[in-house]
């Protein structure tokens, strides 16, 4: 388990190197001057010009601006918005429970509707359902997210009134924050409302954001359990009496988790990717949607904190993926 | 198939009957072919077939339902936007530039792709461990937010939006090659030829190449698809192609305030994108199927 993971941060670590070296490099491959960039129509006098350099070290030579940025990042110290003049770190603290409740919500409902269906389709081989499941997932894997998004809005909020447009919670709840998570949040405060208003509005927005990933989660299990369906185990289980339940879940399920569990591993990555549009069609406020707010707004240490964090944020899910690995099929555990 | 252990000499057909026949078993991937054979072509033919000029706003009509709706007209058939443009054109002249971003994009990939995986495969101690550690940074970044990140340093535009897709496309296409080289190299043919006197350049682009083209061919065709998706998801932010240069993407990113009042405005250019990009998938599965023997066993 520890050689495993030894193994994996030896990797990992070179390519969190480059992150940070490609987030540093964003503000200082702008053409031109980097604070005229940044200020856009915003006027400086050369006096404020020069203490901005200062501040941000623009006038000290590239391998110390990079070591001091470097150091200062191990810090916890994402530097300063140049909108908002808060720590990027605090802003980053907020934000960041948005889109992670988000995007769990969404593997969640990929996860589980898609292993149902997959299972089905692929236990139904060449029936309606199974037409129907590939079919759809075709569809869902094709869908642009941010037109998704819209008409589902103008079906369900617009039209049908069900869900609200935009937001995490409604404006009459006032919700005190412990986790940052607001389901858990309003569900600790007691009061039913605010967390069914929680609900109802995370709802939408994670069925948007996991559609593409429930149709490979689907289409990748269906193939997956086609495959292990045929192994010999399955036919010596059945052979032997087993319960025709307890042969799928037990032995065919476990064993066609394995790619699945990559595909879900790579999906975070489409996950973060399609945050950045979910949340900004249902004004969602985490991570993507204050990146691309800050990209208009020229606010380019919160750019460079946003893309860094994502960054981070998937070597780490794909990292907890290879371990995964182990625990779900002991035979890679043993040739670790 | 099922009909050749019948026969006794079997005729082989030619490779490429045989990828045709291959690709027209496949019922879903032949109608996609029709279907984006025909939106290729309205959108080539553009400045022919569309009733309009795309940019062209007719202020007694603005946001005028389409031709199936209550009060829509034959004048506009699918209706027109905030501005009283026709719709129908901006699709049409919007489809030139989507799927012209998405093909320079992926020709903009593909070819260095080609060449650093085949660079990767060939020099295993040298140059392989530079270029594959520098694509596992750029794959750190998934899709769009590369894009974005590229975005942020060129700016918006045209150009850099297909700079932007091609760039997020190349470690894809980069890994492919080299696994697809790498196992080819490891053949007796290859060993052949280097010990028959063939150069580098020989064995990378005529003795290997050819043998790798297989999912070379495949990963294109998906990530046409993903580079249409990604085009109109720049646009729809804001940072991709900018107006009034039509484009399907930035022509949904402000329709946004007309869902109510407008839905046509809405519902039509995400559709087109839909249509687009289901078909070539469905093509890519099509041409897997087709090409891929392996693969076709699953599923």
């Amino acid at each position: 388990m520890f050689a495993c993971l030894r193994k994996n941060l030896a990797t990992v670590l070179p390519t969190l190197i480059g992150i940070t070296l490609v987030a540093f490099g964003l503000i200082r491959l702008v053409p031109g001057d980097p604070i005229e960039v940044m200020m856009g129509e915003r006027r400086l006098d050369p006096e404020a010009h020069a203490a901005l350099v200062k501040q941000m070290g623009l006038d000290q030579p590239l391998p110390v601006q990079y070591f001091d940025y470097v150091s200062k990042l191990a810090q916890g110290d994402l530097g300063e918005s140049l909108v908002s003049r808060e720590p990027v770190a605090k802003e980053f603290a907020v934000l960041f429970p948005a889109t992670v409740e988000l995007a769990a919500a969404a593997l969640l409902l990929a996860v589980t509707l898609g292993l149902a269906l997959g299972m089905l389709a692929g236990l139904k081989r060449g029936s309606l359902v199974d037409q129907g499941v590939m079919g759809a997932a075709t569809v869902g894997y094709s869908m642009p997210v941010f037109w998704w998004g819209l008409i589902l809005i103008m079906f369900f909020s617009v039209n049908l009134g069900w869900t609200p447009v935009s937001g995490r919670i409604s404006i009459e709840y006032d919700v005190a924050r412990v986790t940052g998570f607001l389901l858990i949040d309003s569900w600790l405060s007691g009061e039913e409302g605010a967390f069914r208003s929680a609900c109802m509005h995370l709802i939408l927005p994670a069925l948007v954001l996991g559609t593409s990933t429930l149709a490979v989660v689907a289409r990748m299990t269906r193939s997956s359990m086609l495959e292990v369906l045929r192994e010999d185990y399955i036919r010596t289980a059945r052979a032997k009496g087993l319960n025709p339940t307890r042969v799928v879940v037990v032995h065919a399920l476990r064993n066609a988790l394995i790619p699945v569990l990559t595909v879900v591993g790579m999906q975070t990555g489409s996950l973060l990717a399609g945050a950045v549009l979910t949340e900004t069609i249902f004004s969602w406020p985490g991570i993507g949607k204050w990146l691309i707010d800050s990209i208009a707004r020229r606010d380019y240490p919160v750019v460079q904190a946003g893309i860094l964090i994502s960054a981070a944020t998937f070597i780490a899910v794909n990292l907890i993926v290879d371990i995964l690995y182990g625990v779900v099929n002991p035979r890679i555990r043993s040739l670790h | 198939m099922m009909s050749t252990t019948a026969e006794v000499i079997p005729d082989y057909p030619s490779p490429a009957k045989e990828f045709w026949q291959g690709f027209t078993a496949n019922r879903g991937a032949f109608a996609a072919l029709i279907v984006f054979a025909l939106i290729a072509l309205a959108s080539i033919l553009s400045p022919l077939v569309a009733p309009y000029s795309p940019i062209e706003q007719f202020r007694d009509h603005m946001l005028t339902p389409p031709v199936w709706a209550e009060g829509g007209s034959w004048q506009f058939i699918f209706g027109t936007d905030e501005l009283g443009r026709d719709i129908l054109s901006r699709l049409l002249h919007g489809g030139r530039v989507s799927l012209g971003i998405g093909l320079a994009s992926v020709l903009l990939s593909l070819l260095p792709g080609v060449l650093l995986g085949l660079l990767a495969a060939f020099y295993q101690h040298s140059i392989s461990p530079i270029i594959m550690r520098v694509m596992d940074i750029m794959l750190a970044l998934p899709g769009l937010l590369l894009a974005i990140c590229v975005i942020t340093v060129l700016g918006p535009g045209l150009i850099n939006t297909v700079i932007a897709i091609a760039i997020g496309a190349l470690p894809g296409y980069t890994r492919l090659t080299r696994a697809a080289a790498l196992a080819e190299t490891a053949k007796d043919y290859v060993t052949a030829s280097r010990v028959a006197g063939a150069g580098v350049a020989r064995l990378m682009f005529v003795t290997v190449l050819p043998n790798c083209m297989a999912p070379l061919i495949v990963n294109a065709t998906l990530s046409f698809s993903s580079a249409i998706l990604e085009t109109a998801g720049l646009g729809f932010l804001g940072l991709g192609v900018q107006a009034p240069t039509p484009e399907w993407g930035t022509m949904l990113s402000a329709a946004r305030d007309y869902i109510q009042r407008a839905p046509w405005v809405v519902t039509l250019p995400g559709l087109t994108i839909l249509i687009t990009v289901l078909s070539i998938n469905l093509m890519g599965d099509g041409l897997r199927d087709a090409l891929d023997p392996k693969l076709k066993k699953v599923g």
